[in-house]
């Protein structure tokens, strides 16, 4: 008995020690960037981020110049003022912003109403339409770059928010709908029914009724595509172009990595910027998150 | 007589009136919606304002541009008459839906069949030259074998990692289980490019002497060993961006095995302890074949993002130094080189190698809930 016991002990240690030491390893990338953020350029630039056990020296330099418009002025450890170009990631964000809120929103709204249509109208070669939309999940979105941007290009569209609202609608649509389908069909026929009798028109009900209780699979479509959006990178290289009036986050630290490829306090504190948002995100509504990210697990 | 001239007379009007309050509806509104989103958009376009006011208006624009788009047809086939109505309305709901579709999908797979048989210009058939290309340029071969890597190493460490997490986790007390879950998730919450940076600073390199700011370098030096530029060397620098990958996605793992491993029935598991079978034998011979669909579905969902791999590489070596996946000889094709042909030549070999993965993939998902 003592030894099974023994035995017990032993497996947890293992079990536990293992887990410390994973996520030990999981943390070191997020913790190293965030403290490199933290330390003035000359630390960053010179000496690993663990020696700030020894000689901790913070500042929040990084995330101003990489925050503010063109110049800025810091004030250096010596206590004089200097005058850097500043980084302009304000305009960055808010372009992120700009293009993730409707490029969230429209997807949601065009496919939870043809979800509806599909679910619960009649129409002809309905099936057919249903089975195209599905299939169309297989079509890799880079198939779809190079027609689309010569269409934007005689359109003169290339650069506009409409243009990259619609990309993401386009690829963002299949699974919505798919998803969407899914969950409207489930809804008891009872319920749609008895709306109908009372006169509802289909508008009122797909309005009162169909979105308020497709509200848990419209929440965690909502994430995944604020994710997906948020954090895309070639759709927006491809559809907004390198004009900087327009550049959304991830553009931006990926021209700073080009532009200050060594400087290490502005990369760690422009890659954070870009994760700001979707960190309190996961944070504040995590099982929402998490189901979001598996609902879209199979994006193509 | 003159009463019933009267009453004729007034249904007439009343008659009239409706229809001019129809013919309002249905043409001046949209007219007028017309004009004030064309003027938004030249507005919006000059983008000489505020910019948080600008933001503000774009995203009110776009928004509202849809949803008003929706309120209006619908309220202009309310107004047909019935059979009209009933025929029309479910377009009203689907158009815009199948509009988009064919325009962002359903015509782009067929543009870009015929654009892989055209020169760079798109102008004239060059039969099978873009696919001569896709198969035999050094580059592409190189592509392929880095994408064959990410794709076997990438998937099969992921979700044996996410395999061995879930397991141990599932044997820890709740809150410590919920913790180590949220960790190894939260990198899925991070761009790829944001990743990158992380990881272009793990693998950072200074010249040998220095004091090294990379953690990887660091180690190395640490252990007497020389600094390395690590994103430099091939292979190894497309195996250390695969440890990006797997340090994002394995969260992604983690999750999806470990709600299929609580689903194990407990007395399966309780029976093959009495049948004298070990904790090892128990993992491979009840619960493996028992949560097989989820690692099938979590082995393809990460396969397809193999294939697709485009940001790590972009954000880390640019494809420089033999690192170039189909992903990124593509953009080059397409925009540096701006030949139309060839790269939609790739993005066909795409769309055939994604094909089979994906039907597979939804053919799971079916007998899934979301």
């Amino acid at each position: 008995m003592g030894s099974t016991r023994r035995q017990t002990l032993i497996g947890n240690i293992l079990v536990y020690g293992a887990l410390i030491i994973i996520c030990i390893v999981w943390s070191v990338p997020t913790i190293g960037t965030l403290i490199t953020s933290l330390r003035p350029a000359d630390d960053a630039k010179t000496t690993g981020w663990w020696t700030v056990v020894n000689e901790p020296n913070f500042t929040f330099n990084a995330y101003r110049q990489v925050l503010a418009g063109k110049e800025t002025t810091i004030v250096t450890e010596e206590g004089e003022e200097q005058t850097v170009s500043g980084q302009g990631m304000t305009q960055a964000f808010l372009n992120s912003l700009t293009v993730t809120i409707p490029a969230v929103a429209i997807p949601l709204l065009v496919a939870a109403t043809a979800a509806y249509a599909f679910a619960w109208m009649e129409f002809p070669a309905r099936r057919m339409f249903f089975v195209i939309v599905i299939a169309l999940l297989v079509v890799p979105l880079q198939i779809a770059l190079v027609p689309i941007f010569r269409d934007y290009r005689a359109l003169n569209l290339n650069g506009t928010w409409l243009a990259i609202w619609l990309a993401h609608t386009g690829f963002g649509l299949p699974l919505s709908i798919y998803l969407l389908y899914n969950y409207i069909s489930t809804i008891p026929r009872d319920i749609l029914e008895s709306a109908f009798i009372d006169g509802a028109s289909q508008f009122t009900m797909f309005t009162r009724l169909i979105l308020p209780l497709s509200i848990p699979a419209l929440a965690s479509l909502t994430i995944f595509q604020f994710v997906w959006v948020w954090n895309d990178f070639l759709v927006a290289l491809t559809f907004l172009g390198t004009n900087e009036e327009v550049a959304v986050l991830t553009q931006y630290l990926q021209s700073l990595i080009g532009e200050r490829g060594s400087d290490w306090h502005l990369l760690t504190a422009g890659a954070f910027v870009t994760m700001l948002l979707p960190l309190v995100v996961f944070f504040s509504l995590q099982r929402f998150f998490v189901r979001g990210m598996m609902a879209g697990s199979v994006k193509g | 007589m003159s009463e019933q001239t009267e009453i004729l007379g007034r249904r007439v009007g009343s008659e009239l009136l409706t229809w001019l309050y129809r013919i309002v509806l249905s043409v001046v509104v949209p007219v007028v919606f017309f004009i004030v989103m064309r003027a938004g958009f030249i507005w919006l376009r000059r983008g000489n304002a505020n910019q948080v006011l600008i933001a503000a208006v774009a995203i009110l624009w776009g928004i509202g541009g849809f949803a008003m788009l929706y309120v209006i047809a619908n309220s202009i086939v309310e107004q047909l008459p019935d059979e009209w109505k009933s025929a029309l309305l479910p377009f009203v709901f689907v158009g815009p839906a199948l509009a988009i579709l064919s325009w962002y999908l359903v015509m782009p797979v067929v543009r870009s069949l015929v654009n892989s048989f055209q020169d760079a210009a798109a102008e004239s058939f060059v039969g099978l030259d873009n696919y001569v290309y896709a198969f035999t340029e050094r580059v592409m071969l190189e592509a392929f074998r880095n994408n064959v890597l990410w794709l076997v190493l990438g998937t099969s460490v992921t979700v044996a990692l996410g395999l061995l997490i879930a397991v141990l986790a599932d044997r820890t007390v709740g809150p410590f289980e919920t913790a180590v879950k949220s960790l190894i998730f939260l990198p899925m919450a991070i761009s790829f490019i944001g990743a990158g940076v992380i990881w272009r600073f793990m693998y950072a390199f200074r010249p040998a002497g220095t004091a090294q700011v990379g953690v990887l370098n660091a180690i190395r030096v640490a252990l007497g060993g020389e600094p390395v530029g690590w994103l430099t060397i091939a292979p190894t620098n497309t195996l250390l961006m695969i440890v990006v990958l797997i340090w994002m996605q394995t969260g992604f793992a983690m999750v999806i095995l470990s709600a299929a491993l609580k689903g194990v029935p407990q007395e399966l598991l309780e029976a093959g302890r009495i049948d004298g079978a070990n904790e090892v034998q128990i993992f491979f011979r009840i619960m493996i074949p028992y949560i097989q669909g989820s690692i099938v579905t979590v082995s393809t969902s990460i396969l397809l993002l193999t294939l697709k791999i485009f940001d790590i590489v972009w954000a880390m070596t640019g494809g420089q130094f033999s690192t170039s996946v189909i992903g990124t000889v593509f953009w080059r094709q397409m925009f540096t080189f701006r030949h139309n042909g060839r790269a939609s030549a790739i993005a066909m070999v795409l769309l055939v190698l994604v094909i089979p993965v994906m039907w597979y993939n939804l053919q799971q998902l079916e007998q899934e809930a979301f």
